[in-house]
């Protein structure tokens, strides 16, 4: 039994593209504690509700975080409709949809090349996200931006997307297969790959609950959670199921978010056949009161909206509970016990978006 | 900007951005915009590094965290504030917990536009930067010399 020691991690740490610090207590090598303490992306967007307009804010909104950005600015949509009755036409609904699920493509692809570069496979990392760049470009096309979109309105969507360029996603989305199986296979299979992951991190299924772990975390540990079965947008009309993996361990962690690749792929598949002929959006005049709820599957898990308006331009308070911020709990249960060399692989597994946390 | 005598090596730091600059900055390296090829890789050392890269804003929690960077680097050194938010706070100015631009707490060298920025200008002004840094290398051996 050796002393207690404190091992500062972050904010600026090679593993960590964003700035997010614990300290780790450490007793030999292993961690009995990890204290993290947050605050070093908050920028206070959420009380820029006073300054912005209701339908300005959207872009705002999808400014919490670069990643999740098309989900970001569609819940905050789809929070002011709600209070302003507002009947969205369907086929803005589907191309919700699929950019929804394109994000949830790119955002998966980059964290499985971050969790590659912090178990030191450096060449994993390039070749995923080779791959999303294809999915950027299809983006780009059909929004006009790589990351940050501003696609979404309230009342409908700002860009139409005809059968020709469908038909070419299509296309994309089957010839990427191939290649995204190969890499994929390599997170699956590969025996060092495995070694830095079976095993490491566990999070029970009673644990994942009672800590109120959510999105891929959840899944991994067995609880079959996942906000688009509530159907929002088109999910209602699309087939799928969650998908969960019983070991809870970085490993599964890492096989659910592959399944969930494949699985969005399918979705916009089947959205992209289903996708109806009409308008694209509608005009929304007057300003909103009331407020709502609103519950969205985000990559990282689920997310909550809360909106309330007065009646004026500008909203009385807009509030997003983000996945990553209900992960922390769960992620510095999983910490206390883990190795120290584990630590950069069990902080990467749960995917942390700290920008979309601090807000 | 000629050639380079060496290989310059940068450190990239996300002051409060939404992210969106930040996996910008990360698409760089990879095969596509592949910024290796000038020589440039990404280190996690201040100690190693000749280009700052900056993204987002500085508030009150990361504005010495900025600093302390800073001022671990080596000269001579260049700052490269990448994105509208590091330039000036951009769409998040008027938050209460946003100071403004790295240019308040940090000199900055280049600047480059974009919300968020794509990677061809965010190679750009790291191309520029090997300029002002060549630049600062001569200025420093001719104090040397005098």
């Amino acid at each position: 039994m050796g002393e207690k020691i404190v091992v500062p991690f972050g904010p600026q740490h090679p593993v960590l593209p964003e700035p997010i610090h614990l300290d780790l207590v450490l007793e030999d090598e292993k961690v009995v504690d990890a204290i993290p303490s947050i605050g070093y992306i908050h920028r206070g967007l959420e009380l820029l509700t006073t300054k912005k307009e209701f339908t300005e804010y959207v872009y705002v909104a999808e400014r919490i975080c670069g990643i999740c950005s098309f989900i970001h600015g569609q819940g905050y949509c789809e929070a002011i409709e709600k209070i302003m009755n507002i009947e969205v036409p369907r086929k803005a609904l589907f191309l919700r949809t699929i950019w929804g699920e394109f994000s949830r493509i790119h955002s998966h692809l980059l964290w499985l090349g971050l969790a590659a570069d912090a178990f030191g496979f450096e060449n994993l990392f390039m070749q995923t996200w080779r791959i999303r760049e294809l999915i950027l470009d299809i983006m780009e096309e059909t929004t006009g931006g790589r990351v940050i979109f501003g696609s979404c309105k309230i009342g409908g969507v700002r860009k139409d997307v005809d059968r020709e360029m469908l038909s070419k996603m299509f296309k994309i989305l089957n010839n990427i297969m191939e290649d995204l199986r190969e890499t994929t296979d390599v997170f699956i299979n590969d025996y060092s790959v495995k070694h830095r992951l079976v095993g490491v991190g566990v999070l029970s299924k009673e644990l994942a609950y009672s800590l109120g772990a959510v999105g891929p975390m959840a899944r991994a540990s067995g609880i079959a959670i996942d906000m688009r079965k509530q159907g929002y947008a088109a999910y209602g009309e699309l087939d799928f199921a969650p998908i969960t993996d019983e070991s809870g361990d970085c490993y599964g962690r890492c096989v659910v978010r592959i399944k969930e690749i494949f699985q969005s792929i399918d979705i916009i598949k089947q959205a992209i056949s289903k996708v109806p002929d009409g308008a694209i959006d509608v005009k929304v005049t007057g300003t909103p009161s009331g407020e709502a709820f609103v519950r969205f599957e985000q990559p990282r898990g689920e997310v909550v909206y809360y909106v309330k308006a007065n009646g004026t331009k500008f909203l009385d308070r807009f509030r997003a509970r983000t996945p990553t911020f209900a992960n922390i709990p769960p992620m510095v249960s999983i910490l206390k016990g883990a190795d120290f060399a584990d630590v950069p692989s069990i902080i990467l597994t749960i995917d942390p978006c700290i920008s979309c946390t601090e807000r | 900007m000629s050639f380079l005598k060496k290989s310059p090596w940068l450190i990239h730091y996300d002051g409060s951005s939404c992210n969106g600059c930040d996996i910008e900055v990360l698409a760089c390296l990879t095969p596509v915009y592949d910024i290796e090829r000038f020589g440039i890789i990404n280190t996690g050392n201040p100690k190693h590094a000749d280009i700052f890269l900056i993204t987002g804003s500085i508030n009150h929690q990361n504005e010495p965290i900025v600093k302390n960077i800073y001022n671990q680097m080596p000269n001579p050194k260049v700052v490269v504030a990448v994105g509208i938010c590091a330039t000036s706070g951009g769409i998040f100015a008027e938050c209460y917990n946003v100071k403004g631009g790295v240019d308040k707490v940090i000199p900055v060298d280049v600047y480059v536009p974009g919300c968020a920025a794509r990677p061809e200008s965010i190679i750009d002004g790291v191309v520029k930067a090997l300029g002002v840094l060549e630049e600062k290398y001569k200025n420093i051996k001719k104090k040397d010399h005098h």
